[in-house]
């Protein structure tokens, strides 16, 4: 255990970074594994916990070992990158392990199928940064996740963690700060897309005997987890965008600011990642009192959250805070004026944060030559749902929706049809293909009537329902509406009952324009943006997809073959060979027939779980 | 109550600690209990009412036991796409409870979570922090016979041995 | 400084909201949450208001929208408003179908029949009772439970209160009445917090007239003794 002193000066702390640096070997190969949750739920820890094991067997030449953040590529995970090399190996097992070090390792070798493979060439391909997946991104935020363990400040440090912190405290002002990141052009990662700077000013110029500065990670877009994967994998990032943002708006710490992340229940990893990178940085004096030296006081606690995707709004977030139930207040004072405590406020979300230090590091003029006109620098995605790549990229802003979904995310699964992309989470639309050209960025989407979002990005294909999908995410705000005020408690539950009414085939035509009228009123008289933008997605899918809902209305039918009550499972009788296999797991009895003879369902007794259709290996199983 | 002291101890006495206590407590019980409830608002001179909003808001409390095994189904729009909706109606039929409950024996705890974040896992379910992936109805019940033997097999050792 | 509502200049002060210009100058808005003796709470709704502000118009609720510029523009009047309005009492009649101030609101506005399923509720959340406890009585016995269409007002476990004093609050200021109070056999019941209460005997004509509990607490605020407050209405005549 390296022992820690708390840094009392930029000096010292530059000493500290190049003593680490000069006591690392770079030559020394090093097994870096991926231990993000994505991984780790494919088994990743047993693949290290291997590696440690096996490599104190090996006497020849020093071996070293790191676990690191998510990569992103989440579809191929256990990743193992071995460096010098930076050789990534792919769905890595732990009978993998012994091959990995006696050939990779001792004797310099490639373990060939351990390799990614590019399914449009075939090839083989050696190093992350040339696999299609990597290398259509810009990881600027997300550079070090791979090359760094989350738990281990000095990593941090060795890479140039904590000199732009440094930069700030001792060569600028909190005013010259303010106006780089209002110049940098960095707007919020959250999903609201407020310029960063101008919040900045806002909560420097308000008038408080307290500031707060507090970093919403609770990420509550089923679908998004870049911010998982950021606070797991480089915790500190955010701690030093938060502690410049502290030094920035409470003026050099004239006045007293504290600092808070929120982070979501549902991400214990992060939580506890993120508890360590604050001790840590408590140890080397970067947090608490005279941070480097510099007398300036700033600590950072951990709030979690409770399970409420409300609590994602500032001030369902300042209430959780507060110790009471997650419930939005007006909005018409900003939180720069009264937050948390009624005092001034500055709430980002972490990905924000963690823009911070790269920009003060890189300058204005560079971050500004990435992205749009008015959507500066990279954003961190989910590419999910139908689609080949599914994990986290980083790209600059203005790719189009083309380039994310069919370049780096490798088209659509099973060679099925693109049907339409979801994107900004339950507050967002669906995107059909005849827009697949549009750039992202903070304000094309809202013009096709959805929204980057934080940027979950969910990929549809011919199987998936419009009107379903609509449903779903009523159903999901439905669950996740505080309650208390009217457009949002009683207006989303009646537009789902419009939805349950259509996927069941109960519905007329009359219903469609009181589902609208219904989303204009939530829209407009909704107390917070939970309740105004949930009609959205049904909006934007009946925009787009106006005639699947017909079909479901007039046709009494699912085209895709998912609502349950307009579908009906059929057994083919030429593809069927009397396995039994669907006998076996239908849960009401309702398939009969002869062994080695095709069989039948009776569709009165068939509850249309769907299961025969997934154990049929003949596909003799139909919906129509 | 020597319990809740301690957990009370190690926040500041003010109500702002109250979510923080209480996801100790239903941490350390399973459960968030009434009386315990009650004691808190006493000691942190918060009306009970208000501590009863906050248990009663938050999906993360419960004011029942939570059975021994919590099934985790992921419903976020990725695992929902992929039939997510189906592995809960599979769970539903074989374990006789509605997600949200738990059986009678408190074997298990059937809950539905809006997204962890593992998306390319999908369809996802957790069962006491292991999780499974690409997991269909079948496979999810599979999953269930599992845990369901090893716990009986548990309980048989610990007999054995007292 | 000044506001224009509908086309009328109104005279206001600085954190005056836009509810309270209105109410000072006869211009009507309905509310339903809203009580001039507790702090406005803005979930009914139904005060929404057009706020035009640099070219730019927003719905804001006017019962807690604070006035900090001059020269405002609120519409009350537009069919955007009236169109919410109606939508929210419709939403509101659909939940309580019997509930009489809703009804005469739906008259009012023009709604003849409501296009949702009707359900069987007497309650609309609207918060009145729990805050008028907490804030104008000060004994908090009622909160919020669970959320969104869960959502309910009650005592904790919806058991008997052992906050509550029979003080008749939130009877008074419920605005669909669905909450009773009833005095029988010595006991003041209040059914909807599964609440009863033993009720004291006036000291001269012996007729049961307030709650015990009511007693203490007024002894503990005020400091008189409980023997001197034992005298019921009538007979401190």
């Amino acid at each position: 255990m390296e022992k820690r002193v708390k840094l009392k000066s930029r000096e010292e702390l530059k000493n500290l970074r190049d003593s680490i640096i000069k006591n690392r070997d770079e030559s020394i190969p090093c097994i870096t594994v991926c231990l993000g949750t994505g991984c780790r739920a494919k088994g990743a820890e047993d693949v290290l916990n291997e590696f440690t094991r096996q490599i104190k067997n090996v006497d020849k030449a020093k071996i070293t070992y790191r676990q690191t953040g998510c990569h992103g590529f989440c579809e191929k995970g256990p990743l193992v990158v071995i460096h010098p090399q930076k050789i990534f190996y792919q769905q890595v097992k732990t009978t993998d392990v012994e091959e990995i070090i006696s050939e990779t390792i001792i004797n310099s070798k490639i373990v060939d199928r351990l390799l990614y493979i590019d399914p449009k060439t075939n090839e083989k391909i050696l190093q992350e940064n040339e696999i299609p997946f990597y290398k259509k991104q810009k990881r600027v935020v997300f550079a070090n996740n791979g090359l760094i363990d989350p738990e281990n400040i000095n990593d941090y440090i060795a890479l140039g963690g904590y000199s732009a912190l440094s930069k700030v405290l001792f060569e600028l002002k909190p005013d010259e700060i303010i106006d780089i990141i209002e110049e940098s052009g960095l707007r919020g990662r959250g999903g609201g897309g407020f310029w960063a700077g101008s919040k900045w000013k806002y909560a420097k110029n308000a008038k408080g005997d307290r500031k707060y500065i507090i970093a919403n990670g609770d990420e509550g877009d089923p679908g998004a987890f870049m911010d998982r994967s950021l606070m797991e994998g480089n915790p500190h990032s955010v701690l030093e965008g938060m502690i410049i943002a502290a030094y920035s708006i409470s003026n050099a710490g004239e006045i007293p600011v504290e600092g808070y992340i929120y982070v979501r229940n549902e991400y214990p990893l992060a939580v506890k990642h993120l508890f360590l990178a604050i001790e840590r940085a408590r140890e080397y004096g970067l947090l608490g009192e005279d941070i480097l030296g510099y007398k300036f006081n700033f600590d950072i606690r951990i709030n979690r959250g409770g399970g409420a995707f409300v609590c994602g709004e500032s001030s369902a977030l300042f209430a959780s805070i507060e110790g009471r139930a997650g419930e939005p207040r007006a909005k018409y004072v900003h939180a720069t004026d009264r937050g948390l405590y009624d005092k001034p406020t500055n709430l980002n979300n972490v990905e924000t944060y963690a823009n911070v230090p790269i920009i003060i590091n890189n300058g204005v003029d560079w971050y500004r030559s990435i992205g749009t006109e008015n959507s500066k620098g990279t954003k961190i995605f989910s590419l999910v749902g139908k689609i080949n790549n599914t994990g986290l990229v980083e790209v600059p802003m203005g790719i189009t929706l083309r380039e994310m979904i069919f370049g780096i995310g490798g088209g659509i699964q099973n060679n099925k049809r693109f049907k339409g992309v979801q994107t900004g989470g339950p507050s967002g639309g669906v995107i059909p293909e005849s827009s697949l050209d549009l750039p992202v960025d903070f304000d094309e989407l809202t013009k096709v009537g959805s929204m980057m979002g934080s940027g979950g990005m969910i990929v549809m294909d011919e199987d998936n329902c419009m009107v379903d999908i609509a449903r779903y995410f009523l159903k999901f705000l439905e669950d996740e509406s505080c309650g208390k005020c009217v457009p949002c408690r009683e207006g989303i539950k009646r537009m789902k009952e419009i939805l349950d009414d259509i996927v069941e085939g109960n519905a007329k035509m009359e219903e469609l324009d009181l589902l609208e009228n219904l989303a204009s009123v939530v829209q407009d008289a909704s107390l917070c943006q939970l309740g105004a933008t949930a009609p959205n997605p049904v909006l934007s899918t009946i925009r787009y997809f106006k005639d699947e809902y017909i079909t479901h209305i007039k046709d009494k039918k699912c085209p895709a073959g998912v609502c349950k009550a307009l579908i009906t499972y059929f057994i083919t009788d030429n593809k069927c060979t009397g396995c039994g296999a669907c006998v076996k797991v239908c849960p009401s009895g309702a398939i009969l027939g002869e062994k080695k003879k095709p069989h039948k369902i009776d569709i009165d007794k068939c509850i249309k779980c769907g299961m025969c259709f997934d154990v049929c290996k003949f596909d003799a199983v139909i919906k129509e | 109550m020597v319990e809740i002291d301690k957990i009370i101890e190690k926040y500041s006495k003010d109500k702002s600690s109250l979510i923080l206590i209480l996801q100790d407590i239903q941490g350390e019980y399973n459960y968030l209990p009434k009386e315990i409830l009650l004691t808190l608002s006493q000691k942190l001179n918060v009306p009970f009412p208000q501590v009863y909003h906050v248990s009663t808001f938050y999906k993360a409390f419960s004011l029942k036991p939570k059975g021994k095994n919590i099934i985790k189904c992921c419903l976020g729009t990725a695992c929902h796409l992929k039939g997510g909706p189906r592995i809960v109606e599979g769970l539903e039929r074989e374990l006789k409870i509605k997600s949200g409950e738990t059986t009678d024996d408190l074997k298990f705890t059937l809950e539905t979570v809006n997204c962890v974040g593992t998306c390319a896992l999908a369809p996802v379910m957790i069962v006491q922090d292991k999780y499974y992936d690409k997991v269909t109805p079948v496979k999810a019940i599979k999953i269930l016979k599992d845990y369901g033997e090893t716990s009986e097999v548990k309980v048989k050792r610990r007999t054995k041995k007292s | 400084m000044e506001i224009n509502i509908d086309g009328k200049e109104c005279s206001t002060k600085i954190g005056e909201t836009i509810l309270q210009v209105a109410e000072r100058n006869y211009i009507d808005i309905p509310t339903l949450c809203h009580n001039d003796s507790i702090k406005p709470y803005g979930v009914c709704r139904l005060c929404v208001v057009e706020l035009e502000e640099r070219g730019r118009t927003r719905i804001v609720t006017s019962c807690n929208y604070e006035i900090l510029k001059d020269n405002l523009i609120v519409r009350a009047d537009t069919e955007r408003i009236i169109n919410i309005r109606k939508m929210i009492i419709e939403l509101l009649l659909a939940r309580c179908p019997e509930v009489e101030s809703l009804k005469r609101l739906a008259e009012e506005y023009g709604i003849e029949k409501i296009t949702f399923k009707p359900e069987n509720d007497d309650c609309i959340l609207c918060g009145l009772c729990v805050r008028a406890c907490s804030e104008v009585v000060g004994r908090s016995a009622l909160g919020f439970s669970y959320r969104g269409t869960t959502r309910e007002v009650g005592t904790p476990f919806f058991e008997q209160s052992s906050s509550c004093i029979g003080c008749g609050t939130c009877v008074q200021i419920c605005p669909t009445h669905c909450i009773t109070m009833e005095d029988k056999d010595g006991k003041r019941i209040l059914k909807k917090w599964n609440t009863e209460l033993e009720l004291v005997k006036c000291k001269i004509c012996g007729n049961y007239f307030v709650p015990d509990v009511q007693l203490n607490y007024i002894t503990e605020i005020t400091g008189i003794e409980k023997e001197k407050l034992n005298l019921c209405l009538d007979c401190r005549r």
